[in-house]
């Protein structure tokens, strides 16, 4: 099996303005993610996914369901498609209504309004032994009277299937998962990452059209849970079934995810790639929720050869962004976010006509291994903050504490989120 | 120093010795007592049997023990009737005990948090009143122009007065009645336990609700569905208040039999030995409930 179209990372959409219309100073790298030659559309690309094919049939399609509990509205008029084969992440932080949506999909909640349908089915008042979904559940739920193999042959007994298939899926499930020797042991002899394993096994077990995965590694230490990530990817990836996970964690959603749906209040702000909602978040809110980001808030000033010019109180010189997607007015507030591993910290002062240049004093260093953090403090007060990968062991000269610095960034490092 | 510590030594040692202590003078001793007057002979005397113990002719004390009560108790069918009938009434009485607590104790632990501790309150409350007021009360209700009969008559459900009382249907209201408390109590503090999301999994991997309390609910809740029997039908067994007050003459059990022989027949080595064949009776089915319950620890640390 396996699914139809790869993983990739994240394209800038084609646009008009022509490449190399601004030549940058020499220091500036760029950090942009075209090709050197423009790409063709054939002959290796893979197919195109089913979000981006108008024509495709949603597998799992959310209309306008609104989830409320009394006065409290845990789901808001929320509507979202979930393609056959996905692995779909709902990444939000706590309270955000992802919980609430997965409990609907699942059937343990039924919207207030709205419908959910699933293959096509209407799934108002279907109950949650009757839908061909199984969940793994953040606490595992394992049945503790039962051994590792009766737990996962529960949800097969309760469809009748006969005693030698229930043993055949059971063992084919223990390889899946690599629990072939502890079928016989109970869920109190096994420990956090089996435990977990044995969860996955048994909502895997019935091969439903969807599986749910309820912060499925919110357990784990942080190897075991970066290791089974992958493995989930690819048990995901061999029985090409659809994957909906739930998860605060944004490097978890990042990894697995096919396709992020961020939400915040109930709503959804962006469904897109990982790399998309990385790249090209839509809000402030998304910038800073998934991964780190320098926010310069500013006022437009126009834009030239299609860049965006941005006066801000951090530079001296006004900003050139290359955004071209947004639509702005002059002297509109705007927000511009840098990625700190996009952006450049250097002792020496940039060359004359050196753009987006920031300077300051450097107030932090976190030294992490394969990454160093600098936070550079602006003259307006506000702290930048830069990383730098640790690309050899020993540096001449290292940039030290309180040191006069310049930061820079390339005009399609920055995104314009309007406000 | 050394003091000290010897002292705290002696103090460590002797808190897991307090069940023990208590258990021998409280039990053990009266236990062997009782043992020994089952194996006298009945007398007219104070105290009624004999011998009675003398320092001074251990050999002969021993001697003069034997077993004639108990072959006594194998002679007359009456004892074995009763015990029969006894436990038979009992273990109907916890059957119907759990049919009757588990419903309580679930709607209790699925109660909101904060109604639960006013509901386990609830439960106790009837022990404020004196035992034995609240079952002379049920003859007020049962007997056949009594409450019971009026309240259905009025109802227009039967039109001849209910003959309720002085059966042993009534000695079933009455333990059900009375024993209750024991029974909801420990299937609560199980149930109350219980994760709940064990129950949502099931559901999901398409277990019906009704299929997920058979497969799930109960069996998790089986050292509570034990303690509570065992706290029924133990007591249960050599009730005799509830028989002796809403049994009437026909209900036979060991409890009423041990009490007139010692009161009525004043014979104080049968009544003993009674009693330590009732004692028996209910040792059996704790030693099998420790038994099953040392398996299942030991399937599963």
């Amino acid at each position: 099996m396996g699914k139809p179209w790869r993983r990739q990372l994240f394209l800038r959409p084609e646009h008009p303005r022509l490449p190399g219309s601004l030549s940058l100073s020499g220091e500036v790298q760029s950090n942009c993610l075209l090709p050197e030659n423009p790409l063709p559309s054939a002959p290796f690309a893979a197919p195109s996914p089913p979000w981006s094919d108008p024509g495709a049939v949603p597998l799992i399609r959310v209309e306008n369901v609104t989830k409320r509990f009394g006065e409290a509205v845990a789901v808001d008029h929320l509507s979202l498609n979930i393609f056959e084969g996905e692995f779909f992440c709902l990444l939000g932080p706590s309270g955000c209504g992802k919980t609430t949506l997965m409990r609907m999909l699942a059937g343990f909640e039924m919207p207030t309004e709205g419908t959910i349908t699933l293959a096509g089915q209407n799934l108002a008042g279907v109950p949650p032994y009757r839908r061909p979904v199984n969940m793994m559940f953040q606490s595992y739920a394992l049945f503790p009277h039962m051994s590792v193999e009766k737990n996962i042959a529960f949800g097969l007994k309760q469809d009748g299937m006969p005693k030698d298939q229930i043993a055949d899926r059971v063992g084919e499930m223990l390889r899946l998962v690599q629990l072939e020797k502890l079928a016989k042991r109970y869920p109190s002899q096994l420990s956090g990452g089996q435990r977990q394993r044995v969860a996955l096994a048994r909502a895997l077990a019935k091969k439903p059209k969807v599986l749910l995965l309820d912060e499925p590694l919110g357990a784990l230490d942080k190897k075991l849970r970066e290791e089974t990530q992958f493995e989930l990817m690819d048990i995901q990836h061999e029985l090409g079934m659809t994957f909906v996970v739930v998860t605060h964690d944004q490097e978890e959603a990042m990894t697995m995810a096919d396709r992020i749906a961020v939400m915040d209040h109930g709503r959804i702000v962006q469904v897109a790639t990982p790399g998309e909602i990385y790249e090209q978040p839509k809000t402030r809110f998304i910038a800073e929720f998934v991964g780190d980001v320098n926010i310069l808030e500013g006022h437009v000033m126009g834009q030239e050869n299609g860049l965006w010019r941005v006066k801000t109180a951090s530079a001296d010189v006004p900003l050139t962004i290359d955004d071209p997607d947004e639509v702005l007015h002059s002297g509109q507030a705007v927000a511009i976010a840098v990625r700190p591993e996009k952006m450049v910290i250097q002792r020496d002062p940039p060359g004359p006509g050196a753009i987006n240049v920031l300077t300051g004093e450097v107030w932090d260093i976190g030294y992490l291994g394969d990454w160093t953090v600098y936070r550079v403090k602006l003259a307006t007060g506000e702290i930048v903050r830069v990383t730098r990968a640790n690309a050899s062991r020993f540096v001449e000269n290292p940039i030290d504490w309180d040191e006069q610095v310049y930061v820079t960034f390339a005009p399609d490092a920055a995104v314009i989120l309007a406000e | 120093m050394t003091e000290r510590s010897f002292m705290r030594r002696l103090t460590s040692g002797l808190v897991p010795a307090v069940p023990y202590l208590w258990l021998g003078v409280f039990f053990l001793v009266p236990f062997l007592i009782v043992l020994k007057i089952s194996l006298s002979d009945p007398a007219v005397a104070q105290p009624p049997y004999r011998p009675v113990f003398d320092w001074s002719d251990v050999a002969g004390f021993f001697g003069a023990l034997d077993l004639e009560n108990f072959e006594m108790l194998t002679q007359d069918d009456l004892y074995l009737r009763a015990t029969i009938s006894s436990v038979r009434i009992a273990a109907v009485s916890t059957l119907l005990l759990l049919l009757v607590g588990f419903p309580i104790a679930y709607g209790m632990a699925r109660a909101p948090e904060r109604y639960r501790s006013l509901l386990v309150a609830l439960v106790i409350l009837p022990f404020w009143t004196s035992f034995l007021i609240r079952i002379y009360a049920w003859i007020a209700i049962l007997k056949p122009e009594g409450l019971l009969t009026q309240a259905l008559m009025a109802l227009g459900l039967i039109s001849e007065p209910l003959d309720i009382l002085n059966t042993e249907a009534a000695v079933y209201i009455g333990i059900v009645y009375a024993y209750l408390p024991f029974m909801v109590l420990p299937l609560y503090a199980t149930l109350e336990k219980m994760d709940d999301t064990l129950l949502e999994a099931a559901l999901d991997l398409g277990s019906t609700p009704w299929r997920s309390f058979w497969t799930i609910t109960v069996p998790l809740a089986m050292p509570g569905i034990v303690a509570g029997s065992l706290l029924c039908f133990i007591p249960a067994v050599g009730e005799f208040v509830i028989p002796d007050l809403l049994g009437g003459s026909e209900t036979l059990m060991i409890g009423r039999q041990l009490w007139s022989e010692f009161f009525s027949n004043r014979d104080w080595p049968l009544a003993s030995a009674v009693a330590i064949l009732l004692l028996i009776i209910l040792v059996v089915p704790i030693v099998i409930y420790r038994d099953v319950e040392a398996r299942r620890v030991e399937a599963r640390p």
